[in-house]
């Protein structure tokens, strides 16, 4: 197993390289001019080569790459071309709101959708497992902006419980970070938790069809032990692997839900980045984000082991 | 009570203290607090390096400036206590109010002065003219200095009071010394308010506190002029992205005052409950198309007047504005409609669209229908609207266009491209500038015509400048006057650029805010809010 992790750990390395060139070219060779953002509107043209000079950008692109990436291996992901600030410490600044969206998010989708994929399963064909698969495809159909804008008209606007916008860390109150955190998490996490039910609905209704299953019922074990000792376990395998990539997806998806619900995130970061041109901070986190992609990747793939003996590494 | 009840009791203790602790969260500070959505993302600190209005903003909050504006842009002395200008107009002194003081306790100086003006002059437009008249500045003493002229310059007072972008705010000695190519590390102004580095998130949250030690004029606030009262404890600049957010979040009473509210958000935001929505802007936003004249065929004076006769002003302003007349005006001058400038001199072609005379003077262009590449920003609203307005009319008139739709940020590094539009370069583009901007022929840029070195689009007019040069040095405000309505007849004969109208936008605010001041600049001072 550590042979394993270890291998795993060190194929990433190949990959980032890739996705450092791939990025930065993708990036540098897009049009846009951040040297022009940063002067402003107001700005004569010798002034914007000057703002260029000044942040190198008028160097040949192999220089800057090289100059940028040398810097990333010994743990610099660069400063901000606008705010002049570490890219390291405008992440740090970020990654709270982020991960406690996506964290609420998921366990907001798991808890929802495996119960109702089970139930679904367990009552397929009847109403409710009908009522699941309706609940499954809005879910899954409704953008997330406009879910967002209906939870914060109903909620924020009309009923007035949950405040219109903003984040709180969890630092300063449980109560105010869950009245901030809770309609975005239900925003993002509607529609994980659509794909969550249905990934579950289909497996459980596989394993529920085995012979196994068929035993266990005949031996006179009740449904709810059938269902969550036996047959859960037994389909959780594709729901882990549903999991691991919903929460990888999830990373992109709270780009829309920060914007909406004003969350000083790492998705309003980096789409003000791309906006403005702002090339370290666009790299820095894409980098980070492969990284993070890659390990999440590496846990769904170890807890195969955990779920189903039969898997060895 | 035994040692381990003890324990569990403390321990029992310790969680409830943590419990109810992290329940509520820590208490309330008891101060006043507005919370204010500008427009755009807040996140660089220099209001010399940049011309982005969001710093100058900022910068307008924490920084002093010698002279303002006042509501008739009229200049008035601020940081300046008194100040003289010799019979022949070369020699100004200046001496300063007492008791100003930078945000870390020392004393403002005329050593401080000079050495912003300095570091100002060699990056602003208006500046570097007034630079390139003066022969030296001089420190006298402490609180005064003086500007010696080589030749007269009519707009000196102007410029050091000019609110538009780069403002010549006064910094520390050590800052202002900073390259203007460079951005200052600290920001320590002697404003109204202190900028709070600690609680600074680029792009998220700016902070400022009241400064304690500020000696505001005693006349009332007027623009940029007058007395900077603070009269609330802390001011946050937010950026809220989303437009509905940020509507919402007005009406739920989380934010105080949005600069720019989307136009379609405002009869909701009229309707609400405790928000008003008023237009603090006199002067508006005025658009405009640019066109590029170092490429065919608006190389050719013809082609480019054949765009006045083919634009309708009143239909691309309603199409930014919509129909509410408060919000727009059809102005036909190329300076902001009610400044002392403006006219209707020369704007005829521009008024009086006619599609006829645009085909014939295509024709005597030599025009072929070659296509004419026009940058279309379509994430700035204004822009967007008009750019499809306009394109409209102008193929109406007998031009092949192509609008290349791209965001603002690919546009401002298309436009900088000088060569032909299928190589990469533009024959066109839409945008507009704050009002102040081209309050008069020294400071608007997009009336020069100094060929390479105008703004972008390169229009080149010897008789432009040479009206310009005498502009500067005019000091009579009628022979000014005279001089810049002639510059703007010249402008339409030699089409520097098409004005499309003035836009206005208003604000929106929570009733409990009082003391807004009317200006082109979002501005805080002076403002008070019910608890």
């Amino acid at each position: 197993m550590w042979a394993y992790i270890i291998r795993r750990l060190l194929a990433t390395i190949p990959v980032a390289g890739v996705v450092a060139v791939f990025v930065f070219l993708l990036l540098h060779l897009a049009p846009g001019d951040p040297a022009a953002v940063i002067a402003g509107s107001s700005a004569m043209p010798e002034d914007v080569e000057r703002i260029r000079a000044k942040l190198g950008l008028d160097e040949p692109i192999y220089n800057q790459f090289g100059k940028w990436i040398s810097n990333v291996l010994q743990g610099d992901l660069g400063d901000s071309i606008f705010s002049d600030m570490p890219v390291t410490k405008l992440i740090a600044q970020r990654i709270e709101p982020t991960l406690s969206l996506a964290t609420t998010s998921i366990l907001i989708a798991i808890f929802i959708a495996v119960p109702l994929g089970v139930i679904a399963a367990w009552k397929a064909g009847t109403w409710i497992d009908y009522s699941v698969m309706l609940f499954a495809v809005f879910g899954f159909s409704i953008p997330v902006f406009v879910i967002g804008y209906l939870l914060m008209y109903g909620f924020s606007i009309q009923i007035q419980i949950f405040p219109v916008q903003g984040f709180v860390s969890i630092t300063e109150g449980i109560i105010p970070f869950l009245r901030r955190i809770t309609l975005p998490s239900i925003a993002l996490g509607l529609i994980y938790a659509a794909l969550i039910a249905r990934i579950t609905r289909a497996s459980m209704l596989e394993v529920l069809a085995q012979d196994y299953v068929r035993t266990a019922h005949a031996k006179g074990l009740s449904s709810r032990v059938v269902l969550l000792r036996h047959a859960l376990k037994n389909a959780s395998v594709p729901i882990v692997t549903i999991i691991g990539v919903g929460i990888s997806l999830l990373i992109g998806g709270v780009v829309v839900t920060e914007s909406v619900f004003n969350i000083p995130g790492l998705g309003r970061l980096v789409v003000d980045a791309v906006l403005q041109r702002d090339y370290p901070v666009i790299q820095g986190i894409i980098l980070m984000f492969s990284g993070v992609y890659l390990l999440i990747n590496l846990i769904v793939d170890i807890s195969y082991s955990f779920l189903d003996p039969r898997i060895h590494y | 009570m035994n040692t381990k009840m003890l324990k569990q009791v403390i321990i029992v203790f310790c969680l409830a203290a943590a419990l109810i602790f992290g329940l509520t969260g820590p208490g309330a500070v008891a101060e006043t607090v507005i919370r204010v959505n500008l427009d755009s993302a807040h996140k660089q600190l220099d209001p010399i390096w940049t011309t982005a209005y969001i710093v100058r903003s900022h910068a307008f909050l924490v920084y002093d400036t010698l002279f303002g504006l006042d509501k008739d842009f009229k200049v008035q002395p601020q940081m300046v206590d008194r100040y003289s200008i010799s019979d022949d107009g070369l020699l100004y002194t200046f001496t300063l109010r007492d008791g100003l003081k930078w945000h870390d306790g020392t004393a403002v100086t005329s050593k401080d002065c000079v050495a912003s003006i300095k570091r100002w002059g060699a990056k602003d437009g208006l500046g570097k003219q007034l630079m390139a008249a003066a022969e030296k500045l001089e420190i006298v003493d402490n609180k005064t200095f003086k500007l010696k002229l080589k030749y007269s310059f009519g707009m000196t007072l102007l410029a050091l009071a000019k609110i538009t972008s780069n403002v010549p705010f006064m910094m520390k000695e050590e800052q202002a010394l900073t390259s203007p190519d460079e951005q200052v590390k600290d920001v320590i102004g002697s404003g109204p308010f202190k900028f709070v580095k600690e609680e600074f998130q680029p792009g998220l949250k700016s902070v400022y506190i009241k400064n304690e030690d500020y000696v505001p004029r005693k006349e009332p606030a007027s623009n940029t002029a007058g007395g900077k009262v603070a009269k609330v404890d802390r001011v946050e600049i937010v950026w809220i992205p989303d437009a509905n957010t940020v509507t919402n979040a007005l009406i739920a009473g989380e934010i105080d005052f949005i600069q720019i509210p989307h136009s379609d958000h405002l009869p909701r935001l009229q309707e609400a409950k405790a928000v008003k929505v008023e237009n603090f802007d006199p002067l508006g936003l005025q658009c405009l198309l640019r066109l590029n004249h170092t490429q065919p065929p608006f190389d050719n004076p013809k082609a480019r007047q054949a765009v006045l006769w083919a634009t309708n002003v009143e239909m691309a302003v309603r199409a930014a504005a919509g129909n509410d007349p408060h919000l727009f005006n059809v102005c036909p001058s190329m300076y902001p409609c009610g400044s002392f400038f403006a006219s209707d001199v020369g704007s005829k072609p521009l008024m009086q669209q006619d599609f006829a005379k645009a085909k014939q003077l295509l024709k005597e262009a030599g025009y072929k229908g070659e296509k004419i590449v026009i940058l279309h920003a379509t994430d700035d609203y204004i822009i967007n609207m008009q750019t499809l307005v306009t394109g409209q009319n102008l193929r109406k008139a007998g031009f092949n266009l192509e609008l290349q739709a791209m965001d603002w940020s690919t546009l401002v590094g298309r436009r900088a491209i000088k060569k032909p539009a299928s190589e990469g370069g533009w024959n066109a583009f839409q945008t507009w500038f704050n009002g102040p901007d081209f309050l008069n022929p020294a400071e608007h840029m997009a009336i020069s015509a100094d060929c390479d070195k105008s703004w972008f689009g390169w229009p080149c007019d010897e008789q432009i400048e040479k009206l310009r040069t005498a502009f500067g040095k005019e000091t009579d405000p009628q022979k000014q006057k005279e001089i810049a309505v002639a510059i703007q007849k010249r402008a339409f004969e030699v089409v520097t650029y098409v004005p499309l109208g003035t836009v206005y936008q208003p604000s929106a605010y929570r009733s409990e805010l009082d003391g807004l001041v009317k200006s082109s600049v979002p501005i805080f001072w002076n403002v008070s809010k019910k608890k």
